[in-house]
Formats: structure tokens, C-alpha cells, sequence
């Protein structure tokens, strides 16, 4: 079985994250990183490898992004993907997602007989949640999409789906997109032995004309939303801070809910 | 005037409370029109009909919703390709944002998620949306094809005003291709009594600091009227389902009223709840980074000061 997992290079979120002049995400002066859902994509992808023993099983972790991406791409390598796919191309920045699920579509074209894309529930920068849909769309796969438990028999994956008003048990058949939330169970850490071995796994640069995609159809100029402004919100100012002695916290809490009219 | 679709999210043909918050912002960019998606229609009519849908378009297919997500934008596809309407809005939840992502790809449209706020600027969509765990504001336009806008709950008070929620039955065709992933069970939540997570006025969430006891939270929410919710450590210890968790990998909420108990405040949690207009804690610990950001904070363990603080709300509200 062929499985890619798509992999994003984000402005770690513990850092200041910030805007471009041009109001793009600043991708190069943040500490960037493999985004922290997209590991649940790659635990997944290495569980399913070890629940199928004996079923030979190739992972490729799949990235479009700057140079500095490989670092993304790297962690996923450590964890224990075999083999890395770095789309990467100056044309690319200020992609939109429907630009990027362009990009990773014909990716996974290239890549060739692929049963299974999997992704992670959102990016921790822009998370839209969308590009699994779209991926599934152009690929023309059943989408089954932000699964919490992941079960599988052969062809056949079941997940359960947590929606707003109800939990549904989602079935689709290889070869499918797969996206899954943190809810899968936590990633694990990269072994020793893992980082050692990474060093000597394969990374395959590609540019879009190596895709066949047209530079014209990616980018910010391309992007078919336009950002008008960003703007940093004012932070907040700490408030009255009381501390609680024999119930005068409490009578302060409601005081406070009082004046506000909350009550 | 140009039509505005909103997809209608809906329970076994109820109207879920943010469909009416679409149309409300619908009237600001052009004549509302629904798109009912469903068996039974008439109880979802009424309701659309008293906020001001001008016409409801009704897709009677039981079928469909045994299918995730594909069918649907298939339907919304031909709609719009039938009706080339001013914009598409769909409720920002999973399955909507799910929709228009498929929709935007078929439509060759651009498409923006999560928005806080939409105004018109000349019947084009302008919207805002809260990011980097909402500490930017970005305002932005769809500038290629039909514009498709998904908005998050609360982004506007639904205002009643009558519509003629004229009934159009709608023909379409799905693929086999759209039906390839099939939903073979689902276990509606059970009701809670309690206002939506999402949809509430207060929200009231307890963390690792409850130590597994919901309780005083659970009563202090409800003598606020307020929904209950939870940070991740609570769920992640099986204290809570995941549909209470607020943060990141949960639902971003953005209340009049937000309290936290005994939740520290990690980046990810803050990143579902930062957006609230007033914030309280009450924390054992000083130190607790939640505490930078509240408007009023008390120092204190939460299973000693909710309890007197749930017993002065309800002596107050008499």
C-alpha cells in the first residue's frame, strides 16, 4: 500500500507569528515547524503500517513550502516515514488553498498509485480545514474526512466523526483521502535511532514545471481571495485580580457579574 | 436583486440557530435565498420564512444525508450554476466548511472560512476573521468567481422579519463518485438542556483544575444560563466528551461572557476563547497565564469559590 501524508510548515505557535507587508504569513522570520496536527496524520500512518504486519506499506510525506520546509518534512522522516516530497518553488508564496491543494494534487499524481492521502485536521496557521476536501475533489476520492478513531479491514477504513450535532461512523473504500483529528491519539517522539535514520532516507525536491503546474495558476497574485488588511488586536489588559479569603472571592465574583449586568 | 444562497444547517428539518444569523447577514448583500437540503421541509420554511428568506429552495432528497459532504455540494453546484447568485454562505462548522471547499474547487470560486463578520461594500462581501489564536483581525474579499463565505456562529444577531420563503422544489443530479464515502451509523447528541456551546451568551469551562469534578462548574453554568465547556486536559483525561472541549481542536467560542476554572491557559486554549468579550478565572495558581488576559480574576480553588459564587448568582437573580 501506497500511503502519503501531507505535511505543512508552520510559524510555530508559541513564537510572535506575524503578517508580510504584502499580508501573507510570515513563513521565514518565525521559528517554523511541522504543524502539530499534521503529526496525528503521521502517528496514524505509522499505526496502520504496524497493525498490518507482513502487508508491505510505503509512507511519503508529502510538503509544499519554503526551503526551510525540509524541517518539516525531516520530523515526519524521524518519526519513520520512509521517503520525503518537498514541493517547493519561489512561484508558491501567497499560494491560496485552492492554489495549494492544486500543488499537492499533482503531487500525489506524480508520486503515483497512491491508496491513501492523509492529512491532519487543520493547519495551526491558517486553519481552514479545507484542503483535505479539496484534495479529495480534484482527486476525484471519497473523502473521509476529520475521523477521530480510525478502524480499517482490508480496503475498507471506518471512522467515527464527531460533528457539531451528532457522531456518525463515516465508511469509505481505498483509495480514499483520510483526514484526522487529535483526537486519534497523541504522536509519538522521534527515537534516537529514528533521527539517526533520517539522515539516510530520501528527499525528493520538486519544482511546479517537474508537476506540469503553470506558475501563472499558484501564488499570491493567482489567489482568488484577496486580504485587505491585517491587523494586530489591541491586547487585552489585565483586570482586577482579587484573592479568595473566606468566601470574599466569590462575593467579589458576583459583584463583578452584577456590574457588568451579567446578572 | 441579486441572490444571496445560505446553506441551512439544520437537525431533522430544525433550523440550527446560526442559519438565521446568515440570513440576517444575507439581507446586507442582496435578497436571502435558502437552500433547504433534506426530507421535510415545511417546519424548516416557518422558521426561515420569519427572518427573512425571500425564497427557500428545497432539495428533497433523504438520501443525501446518508453521504458526507460531497452530495451536498454537488446540489450547491447546480444552485448556483441555476441561480448565479451574489455569494454563497454556509455555517463554519466541519461539514460546512467541507462543503465549500468542494464548492469553491467546482465552481473555480474563491472561497473564505471562519469569518467573525461579513459587510457589504457595494453588495462584495467584506469579512472579517479572528486569527493566530485571535490575536490579529483580517478583512478580506473573495475576488474570483462566486463569492463562498463560511461564518462562524455569532458573527450577527438574527433579526425576525418576513420573508416570502416562496418554496421551490430543486432537481439534482448526484454522481456515484459523490457517494463513496457513506455514513452507516449516527448517534445524534443527546440534549443537555443546556444552550449550545457555540451559540451561548456565557460559557462557563472547567480544566485541570476541576480534577474531574464538573460539578461546580456544571451549577454555576446553570445559574448563569450558560453552556458548559472544557479545556483539553479535562477531556483529554476523559472528565469531558471531546464536543465540550474549547480551543484549537475544539470549538472557538466567543461569548459576552467567558469563565474559566482551573484552566492555565495554553496558547491552544486561548486560541477558542481569546475573542470573548468579558473574561473571569478563578485558579488555585497565581501564576496561571490565563490571568494576563481576564477582566476580572480570582485567586482561589474553584470547588470552594463556584459553589458560594452559584449561591449568590441565584439569591441575586431571586
Amino acid at each position: 500500500m501506497n500511503i502519503v501524508v501531507c505535511v505543512k510548515y508552520v510559524p510555530d505557535a508559541t513564537a510572535e507569528r506575524q503578517f508580510e507587508s504584502d499580508h501573507t504569513v510570515d513563513r521565514v522570520g518565525v521559528d517554523g515547524l511541522l504543524s502539530e496536527l499534521d503529526e496525528y496524520a503521521v502517528e496514524q500512518a505509522l499505526q496502520l503500517r504496524e497493525k498490518r504486519d507482513g502487508e508491505e506499506i510505503e509512507i511519503t510525506a508529502l510538503c509544499v513550502g519554503p526551503e526551510q520546509a525540509t524541517d518539516a518534512i525531516r520530523k515526519a522522516l524521524q518519526m519513520g516515514v520512509d521517503k520525503g516530497v518537498h514541493v517547493v518553488d519561489d512561484a508558491i508564496a501567497g499560494s491560496d488553498s485552492l492554489a495549494t491543494s492544486l500543488v499537492l494534487a499533482k503531487a500525489v499524481e506524480k508520486i503515483g498509485d497512491v491508496d491513501l492521502v492523509m492529512c491532519g485536521m487543520a493547519s495551526t496557521d491558517a486553519s481552514m480545514s479545507v484542503v483535505p476536501a479539496m484534495l479529495a475533489e480534484r482527486l476525484g476520492l471519497p473523502q473521509v474526512t476529520f475521523a477521530s478513531a480510525v478502524e480499517s479491514q482490508g480496503e475498507v477504513f471506518r471512522v467515527r466523526r464527531d460533528g457539531d450535532t451528532a457522531t456518525e461512523i463515516v465508511e469509505g473504500r481505498l483509495p480514499m483521502v483520510l483526514s484526522v483529528t487529535d483526537q486519534t491519539g497523541e504522536a509519538r517522539y522521534p527515537s534516537f535511532k529514528g533521527i539517526m535514520a533520517a539522515k539516510k532516507k530520501p528527499l525528493e525536491s520538486w519544482s511546479l514545471s517537474d508537476l506540469g503546474v503553470d506558475a501563472e495558476k499558484v501564488g499570491l497574485s493567482a489567489a482568488w481571495s484577496a486580504v485587505e488588511d491585517t491587523e494586530a488586536r489591541p491586547p487585552r489588559s489585565q483586570g482586577e485580580i482579587v484573592t479568595d479569603e473566606d468566601g470574599s472571592g466569590a462575593k467579589a465574583l458576583v459583584d463583578f457579574l452584577a456590574s457588568k449586568k451579567f446578572i | 436583486m441579486t441572490e444571496i444562497l445560505v446553506l441551512v444547517d439544520h437537525v431533522d428539518g430544525a433550523v440550527r440557530k446560526p442559519t438565521l444569523e446568515l440570513l440576517t447577514i444575507a439581507r446586507r448583500l442582496g435578497e436571502p435565498s435558502a437552500v433547504f437540503i433534506g426530507a421535510d421541509a415545511s417546519q424548516a420554511i416557518e422558521s426561515l420564512k420569519k427572518y427573512g428568506a425571500e425564497k427557500v429552495y428545497v432539495v428533497d432528497d433523504a438520501d443525501m444525508a446518508t453521504y458526507l459532504v460531497a452530495p451536498k455540494a454537488e446540489a450547491l453546484q447546480q444552485l448556483v450554476e441555476k441561480t448565479s447568485p451574489g455569494a454563497v454562505l454556509i455555517s463554519s462548522n466541519a461539514e460546512g466548511k467541507e462543503i465549500a471547499a468542494r464548492l469553491a474547487v467546482k465552481l473555480d470560486s474563491g472561497i473564505i472560512t471562519d469569518a467573525v463578520d461579513v459587510q457589504s461594500d457595494g453588495g462584495t462581501p467584506v469579512t472579517t476573521q479572528s486569527v493566530f489564536a485571535g490575536n490579529f483581525t483580517v478583512t478580506a474579499k473573495v475576488t474570483q468567481g462566486t463569492p463562498i463565505i463560511t461564518v462562524k456562529p455569532n458573527a450577527a444577531t438574527p433579526e425576525a422579519v418576513d420573508g416570502a420563503a416562496t418554496e421551490e422544489k430543486v432537481e439534482v443530479s448526484v454522481s456515484d463518485g459523490a457517494k463513496t464515502a457513506k455514513i452507516i451509523k449516527s448517534e445524534p447528541r443527546k440534549a443537555s438542556g443546556r444552550p449550545e456551546l457555540t451559540e451561548a451568551a456565557i460559557v462557563v469551562s472547567g480544566g485541570r483544575g476541576t480534577g474531574g469534578n464538573f460539578e461546580p462548574v456544571e451549577q454555576f453554568a446553570d445559574s448563569l444560563g450558560a453552556a458548559v465547556g472544557a479545556s483539553r486536559a479535562a477531556v483529554d483525561s476523559g472528565w469531558m466528551p471531546h464536543a465540550f472541549q474549547v480551543g484549537q481542536t475544539g470549538k472557538t467560542v466567543s461569548p459576552q461572557l467567558y469563565v474559566a476554572a482551573g484552566i492555565s491557559g495554553a496558547i491552544q486554549h486561548r486560541a477558542g476563547m481569546q475573542t470573548s468579550k468579558t473574561i473571569i478565572a478563578v485558579n488555585k495558581d497565581e501564576e496561571a497565564p490565563l490571568f494576563e488576559l481576564v477582566d476580572f480574576g480570582v485567586v482561589g480553588d474553584l470547588h470552594a469559590v463556584l459553589p458560594a459564587a452559584t449561591e449568590g448568582v441565584t439569591e441575586r437573580k431571586g
